[in-house]
């Protein structure tokens, strides 16, 4: 079988489960007596197992069926939850994120995870209290999966069954426990155990099977049964042979010694200690549990009755990505063609030609709604991984935070979700470690103990808005001004002049960072000025409002979509050019007095400031117009944060909308070009950068 | 007997050149060319190719020779190499043809002007026909195009 046809899917539900797992542990972390979550997250881990076993990845597939164990025994009221089991657990959980990130980059999903297997096995075997996870090594069950499975049976066989078994061992034949589970929806059970039995029968002894011979026969089994054999063949031989009966899932054959058997006889309830030797008993190597051992107890766990899935489940296909953006081009092609037709139609001037142009427009229009919509995902996908990330931070820093989220169902681009994530891990690590003050500090203002921190997402017009806002100190606005001056952020001067807002914004400039010690979180340097100028690359803006004891709040703005922006088009020439229409403050004409020249740059009064004026004939090197000759000049002014500046164009062509296209691989960061797009006449004309203008 | 190649060949001034055919995507007649601006001259703005914007450069000024006027015979030839898809504006293109990859010669330093790195090989064709095989990956290097080598006409 092809796996590579599976690997996408695999990939896909792995990221799922592991993402369920994350939740519901952080969920049961704050209630741990909940066994119904226990069960959403065995029920994951138990999936994921099977996946992975089921691709060949094993290091993937022992580690969550070590994570089973554990919680095996926490659902069975076995063991309680404590910060101990989290901790591992979580540890575990970031390992197989590790491995799937692994095969997700096309390797082999290998790591080395002997640590987190001990520690979990420690668990399992409940000594990690007294001596801690490390010691638990000798004790170690070479496969905890088989222990359980032969305890259960070893309950069933009576002294004199053990005494034979024992006896055999002596005069050198073989002893075998067999596991044999029939197949999912096999019908004739019974038949099939039957085959089972007379192969046995006619390799070896059967001392004692579970559930009796009789039961079986009248099919009283769920999908197993256990057999105790003697035989003189090798168990791989039996393993064949029983596997050979069609309809058989899986059949384990362990070998057993006078050890293990001898311990089968004594043991009844307490938690295991020693394991029964397999034919190689391995000490606590990952790998020990293989594939093999871990779909053994599959079986039984699936006959167990499953609850209802607790969340409704939405209809749902799973679309490749690329099909989406294919789909994203052609449309593109579409809207060019349509606003070729309606330049047509107006020139054309046919009633029925314009009639049916302006229907297509109209049906064209739901459609760009709808291509659209389908790249959007929700912004959950990005925030579903911060709780988690919240959880540790507050660990690591010794304080007590909440996070909250609200409207994660909020919905943006791909290309900006993307993108978006590590600015936000910034922020937030930001916030929970220069935000939120210690626990002691807290209480000394009067707070409560556990900070919080709100992470919320909602739509306003054409754009999502993202705050993260704290409950803690809020920007100690002089120790910005000081570190800032220090750091030649800004002379004494300059900050004496700056308001509370731009003194808030510092902490985004380049070069500034205010943390006092570097802390493993953040302050190393790399600023917020990344953040920003990621989110500004993104078409969003990002702000900060504080107040000192209070809180602070840091808020995105962010485009809907990447793909296709509204423009201004303007000519300069016989030139054509589109500026974003999100940078556009408003339009108008000046007369050339207007402009003054100040130090050989040229301003000009606006609305009651003097802002400068731009040529951007000079600036994109046109030479088919130049502003000198014209007594009155179009006039664009563009903002970017709180700068304005005025470009000067020759002539408005009007507002339209554009698809975004990219200048190929071959010209990159070209000056004040951020793109191309398509006009309706088919020509190509070249995006303005605004950012790139205002200095 | 080498292996046997199939070549467009291309006309640029008076030589006549050749691009293996897997390279090429389309050959297209001249079309309205959008400048960009503070790009190197050779650069001579983007097209729309069915909906694609790629970059067309001139081919004689890439090579720092003197550029000539397009005609009616003037074609953009689309090449991709790697994740890199541009035009080159040549004189004429209409030939295709097979050559045997032994019969092209290592070039001498410098062939018609152009440095022999940019150069695959020479193939002679026939009697007295020569055709300039290019080494495309190295035409498309964006590091080097100040360092062309200038050779007096």
């Amino acid at each position: 079988m092809d796996m590579n046809a599976y690997l996408s899917m695999f990939i896909d539900e792995s990221n799922d489960h592991l993402q369920s797992l994350n939740e519901n542990l952080l969920r049961l972390e704050s209630d741990p007596e909940d066994l119904s979550i226990v069960q959403i997250i065995f029920r994951s881990a138990h999936t994921l197992k099977g996946m992975s076993a089921t691709m060949g990845f094993e290091d993937l597939a022992a580690l969550t069926h070590e994570m089973e164990n554990v919680l095996d025994l926490v659902r069975n009221n076995k063991i309680k939850m404590d910060s101990f089991i989290f901790d591992t657990l979580f540890k575990g959980l970031d390992a197989l994120e590790n491995m799937v990130q692994d095969v997700i980059g096309g390797g082999t999903g290998k790591l080395d995870v002997t640590t987190i297997v001990t520690a979990l096995k420690s668990i399992v075997q409940g000594d990690y209290k007294t001596e801690g996870p490390e010691v638990a090594q000798e004790a170690a069950p070479a496969n905890a999966e088989a222990t359980e499975a032969v305890n259960d049976a070893a309950a069933l066989l009576d002294e004199y069954q053990t005494s034979v078994l024992m006896q055999s061992i002596d005069s050198g034949l073989s002893v075998y426990h067999v596991v044999v589970h029939v197949s999912e929806g096999c019908i004739l059970k019974a038949a099939r155990a039957y085959m089972v039995f007379d192969f046995l029968e006619r390799t070896g002894e059967i001392i004692k099977s579970h559930p009796s011979v009789q039961d079986i026969e009248q099919e009283k089994f769920e999908r197993s049964f256990t057999v105790f054999m003697i035989s003189s063949s090798s168990a791989d031989d039996i393993r064949k042979g029983i596997m050979s009966v069609s309809e058989i899932e899986t059949a384990d054959v362990t070998q057993l010694n006078r050890d293990s058997l001898s311990h089968l006889g004594r043991r009844s309830n307490e938690a295991p200690a020693a394991a029964p030797a397999q034919e190689t008993p391995v000490a606590t190597e990952a790998p020990a549990a293989t594939a093999a051992p871990a779909t053994k107890t599959e079986a039984p766990k699936e006959d167990k009755p499953r609850p209802a899935a607790a969340a409704p489940v939405n209809r749902t296909i799973r679309v490749d990505i690329e099909r989406l953006d294919a789909l994203m081009n052609l449309f593109s092609e579409l809207l060019i063609d349509r606003v070729r037709l309606e330049q047509l139609a107006t020139e054309i001037r046919r009633a029925d030609l314009t009639e049916t142009v302006e229907h297509m427009a109209r049906v064209s229009g739901d459609l760009q709604n709808i291509v659209l919509k389908l790249r959007m995902v929700p912004v959950e996908s990005v925030f579903n991984r911060f709780p988690r990330m919240v959880r540790d931070i507050a660990k690591s820093l010794d304080k007590k935070i909440d996070l909250v989220i609200t409207g994660a169902e909020t919905e943006l681009d791909r290309t900006v979700i993307d993108e978006i994530g590590d600015p936000l891990v910034h922020l937030l690590r930001n916030s929970c470690d220069h935000g939120i003050e210690s626990i002691a500090s807290r209480v000394a203002a009067g707070k409560s103990e556990t900070g919080t921190v709100h992470l919320r997402a909602f739509h306003s017009g054409n754009n999502v808005f993202i705050e993260i806002e704290d409950d803690g100190n809020g920007i100690n606005r002089e120790r910005v001004k000081q570190i800032a001056i220090k750091n030649g952020v800004v002379t004494p001067e300059e900050a004496k002049r700056m308001t509370d807002n731009e003194i808030n914004m510092l902490i985004f400039a380049p070069g500034f960072s205010t943390a006092e010690k570097i802390s493993d979180l953040s302050g190393r340097g790399v600023g917020l000025d990344v953040v920003k100028s990621k989110i500004t690359s993104l078409g969003g803006n990002v702000s900060v409002t504080s107040q000192e004891g209070k809180g602070s709040i840091f808020s995105i703005q962010l485009p809907l979509t990447l793909s296709i922006i509204s423009a201004m088009l303007v000519k300069l020439g016989a030139e054509k050019y589109a500026i974003p229409l999100s940078s556009i403050v408003e339009t108008g004409i000046i007369r050339k007095e207007q402009i003054r020249s100040v130090h050989k740059s040229f301003m000009m009064e606006f609305r009651g400031s003097v802002i400068p004026v731009i040529s951007l004939s000079k600036i994109l090197e046109c030479t088919s117009w130049t502003e000198n000759g014209e007594a009155e000049t179009e006039i664009v002014v563009i903002r970017k944060g709180e700068k304005l500046v005025a470009i000067l164009v020759d002539e408005f062509i009007g507002q339209s909308d554009i698809v975004l296209k990219t200048l190929g691989n071959y010209l990159t960061n070209i000056d004040a070009i951020s793109g191309a797009t398509i006009l309706g006449d088919g020509q190509v004309a070249l995006i303005i950068d605004p950012n790139a203008l205002i200095k | 007997m080498g292996e046997e190649l199939k070549v467009i060949v291309f006309g640029l001034g008076e030589e006549e050149y050749g691009i293996e055919v897997e390279k090429v995507r389309t050959i297209e007649r001249m079309m309205p060319i959008t400048r960009v601006p503070k790009v190197p001259s050779f650069i001579k703005g983007v097209i729309n190719l069915r909906g694609v914007v790629l970059p067309v450069i001139d081919l004689r000024g890439r090579f720092g020779l003197e550029e000539s006027t397009s005609t009616e015979n003037s074609r953009i030839i689309i090449v991709g190499v790697g994740d890199v898809e541009i035009g080159f504006i040549v004189d004429s293109a209409n030939d295709v043809i097979d050559i045997d990859s032994d019969n092209i010669e290592t070039p001498p330093e410098i062939v018609g002007g152009i440095r022999a790195k940019y150069l695959r090989g020479v193939a002679k064709i026939g009697e007295n026909r020569l055709l300039i095989m290019l080494n495309l990956a190295e035409v498309l290097k964006q590091k080097e195009i100040d360092q062309i080598l200038e050779i007096e006409g």
